[in-house]
């Protein structure tokens, strides 16, 4: 018999912890993915590197929404005993690793959101987040340069490299909108100086984004029509999939320490 | 991106076998210099060196991918950072120790092909499964614990830049070995079923680590000279045995059964073993080992399909470069 899946308060600021707590450990997870199989073998350091950040931001996201929560939750719990509709990452995050190029551009798309995003929440008036967000803004500087430099080495490389990028842009381009929207739970954050104004990023996420893809020889689509649904657990069929890879031993062996 | 310059060192002293030089390398060598990248060897020293030092390397590239099989499965995020970090430290081992055979002057980028094409070889220990989280644990403990055995001695070996990335593997190597113990530790204090998992997996492991220290030292192929020359110190039995004293204790400790009706403890205090299956470590040598193909395959499929990736990269410095000299000459 499978573990049941464990139940979760989610107060406002305890979502809000785990939705950035899971766009780590989702994100964190696929690069992981990675590791042994990158096209060089300095990709597979900084691939693993990065994911290893991220699986940081995880752990101390999930260890902080656990003691907000206060039901006897912990980081381990929040992971792997969650279904597909309990977890709140955004959309993007999860999306396959596909080929390099892919990879890349969903990092990109990412890491140039949180650059900005933590940075921000440096200035949060709860002392955990803050301390979070001043380990995480120097991480997330070095996954967008890294990404930002492969998006150029490959848009500006070979017409191969050029059309692949160029692909992973227009698919993916439709779940960055996810990254901004704010729901009336983080309203009241935001108005109480926890969490801070994604909207208000925007326009410097997308000159970063623009500057870069124009360097790239890329174009961004013209389409605004954006995918939602992730931060409420209507995620896409490839959850589901990692999860059960992700979740398999503690599934398996319900109750067992490891 | 491969240091292809380096394809075309011809290094002048191959094959001239001076015997004056010879005697004065032998000499520094029975002093205990280091020999560096710039000093007269012979050319059967650099051979040699550029062989081990290569098939080091491939290991720890290869050995990433038994290990990487449970990254994405490690049953807690503790373990799965652990497990993530572990296997990102053999790729940067296999990194520096390609570093140290290019001193020798063969290109990584050749040396890399001589592994893909299935010419040059890696240890055969990788060519075993990791059924169950349990082999994680032993790999740790047995894989990476035999791998201090044999690599310790090689923090003094006489040639420099190989005794130096040894140092800094040999320290990582301790901390992963520790790692492995510890999981074996709670799986053996776990639940019946978690007892069970880690016996299992030191019953398929136990033959196949005790093989990593090589042929026993009657037939061992290179030992002599690499001994003459201070690149191997300790024998291959007698590091095997090493091994053995240090881990049936270890077994004991865990409450697990090495799967050798044999192993009893002689007179001197050394455990002894019943004799070990050398037609199975040919046989895996030889490319029929349970992973053989699929190990290399992996590493083929990832070195190919980032062929386009690697062109990118060099397509883009090309133009780089050239805009660069057309700015400077405006």
């Amino acid at each position: 018999m499978a573990t049941a899946n464990i139940e979760v308060s989610e107060t406002p600021l305890v979502l809000y912890a785990l939705r950035r707590a899971d766009d780590a450990l989702i994100l964190g997870h696929r690069l992981s993915e990675w590791c042994g199989h990158a096209p060089a073998m300095e990709e597979d350091m900084a691939l693993a590197n990065m994911g290893l950040d991220l699986l940081g931001q995880a752990r101390e996201l999930y260890t902080y929404a656990a003691k907000v929560e206060g039901r006897g939750n912990d980081e381990d719990k929040f992971a792997y005993l969650r279904d597909v509709r309990q977890y709140r990452n955004l959309l993007l995050v999860e999306q396959p690793n596909g080929d390099f190029a892919r990879t890349m551009v969903r990092q990109f798309f990412y890491a140039a959101f949180a650059d900005l995003y933590w940075r921000a929440m440096m200035a949060s008036s709860d002392a955990t987040f803050a301390a979070i967000a001043a380990k995480s803004e120097k991480e997330s500087a070095y996954h967008l340069r890294h990404s930002s430099e492969w998006i150029v080495r490959l848009g500006d490389g070979t017409a191969e490299s050029h059309r692949r990028t160029q692909d992973a842009i227009d698919d993916l381009w439709a779940y960055t909108g996810e990254m901004f929207a704010v729901d009336d739970g983080e309203r009241g954050l935001i108005d109480a100086g926890i969490a801070i104004d994604p909207a208000a990023l925007k326009s410097r996420w997308l000159k970063t984004v623009t500057g870069i893809v124009n360097e790239a020889t890329l174009a961004l689509p013209k389409s605004d029509w954006m995918q939602q649904g992730g931060r409420v657990g209507s995620h896409s069929e490839h959850l589901g999939h990692l999860l059960s890879e992700l979740q398999s031993l503690q599934r398996t062996f319900p109750g067992a320490t490891w | 991106m491969y240091t292809q310059a380096l394809n075309s060192s011809d290094g002048d002293d191959r094959g001239v076998e001076d015997v004056a030089r010879a005697s004065q390398f032998q000499a520094r060598i029975d002093a205990d210099e280091r020999i560096e990248p710039n000093d007269w060897m012979p050319a059967a020293y650099r051979k040699t060196l550029t062989r081990q030092i290569s098939q080091h390397a491939h290991s720890e590239i290869v050995g990433m991918l038994p290990e990487g099989n449970w990254i994405t499965r490690a049953p807690s995020l503790r373990r799965k950072a652990a497990l993530l970090a572990k296997v990102q430290d053999e790729c940067g081992h296999g990194l520096y120790l390609y570093a140290a055979a290019e001193t020798l002057g063969t290109s990584r980028e050749e040396l890399v092909d001589g592994m893909l094409s299935g010419k040059a070889k890696y240890s055969s220990i990788f060519n075993y499964p990791t059924l169950t989280w349990a082999d994680i644990g032993t790999i740790g403990w047995l894989v990476d614990g035999a791998a201090i055995m044999n690599q310790i001695p090689l923090c003094r070996c006489s040639y420099g830049p190989y005794a130096r990335a040894m140092i800094r593997v040999c320290k990582e190597e301790s901390f992963h070995q520790r790692q492995g113990f510890e999981i074996m530790v709670t799986l053996c204090r776990g639940t019946a079923e978690q007892k069970a998992m880690a016996q299992n997996a030191l019953d398929r492991w136990w033959w196949p680590v005790l093989m990593m220290f090589g042929p026993p030292d009657q037939v061992s192929q290179h030992s002599d000279t690499s001994t003459k020359w201070k690149i191997k110190r300790f024998s291959n039995d007698e590091l095997r045995q090493k091994f053995i004293d240090a881990t049936v204790p270890q077994a004991e400790f865990l409450g697990l059964t090495i799967p050798d009706p044999g192993t009893k403890q002689n007179e001197n205090g050394n455990w002894v073993h019943s004799p070990i299956d050398w037609d199975e470590f040919k046989q895996v040598l030889a490319g029929n080992g349970p992973c053989n193909r699929d190990r290399l395959a992996a590493r083929r499929k990832a070195h190919d399909e980032g062929a386009w990736v690697r062109e990118a990269a060099m397509a883009y410095a090309e133009k780089r470069k050239s805009r660069q000299l057309a700015q400077a000459a405006e």
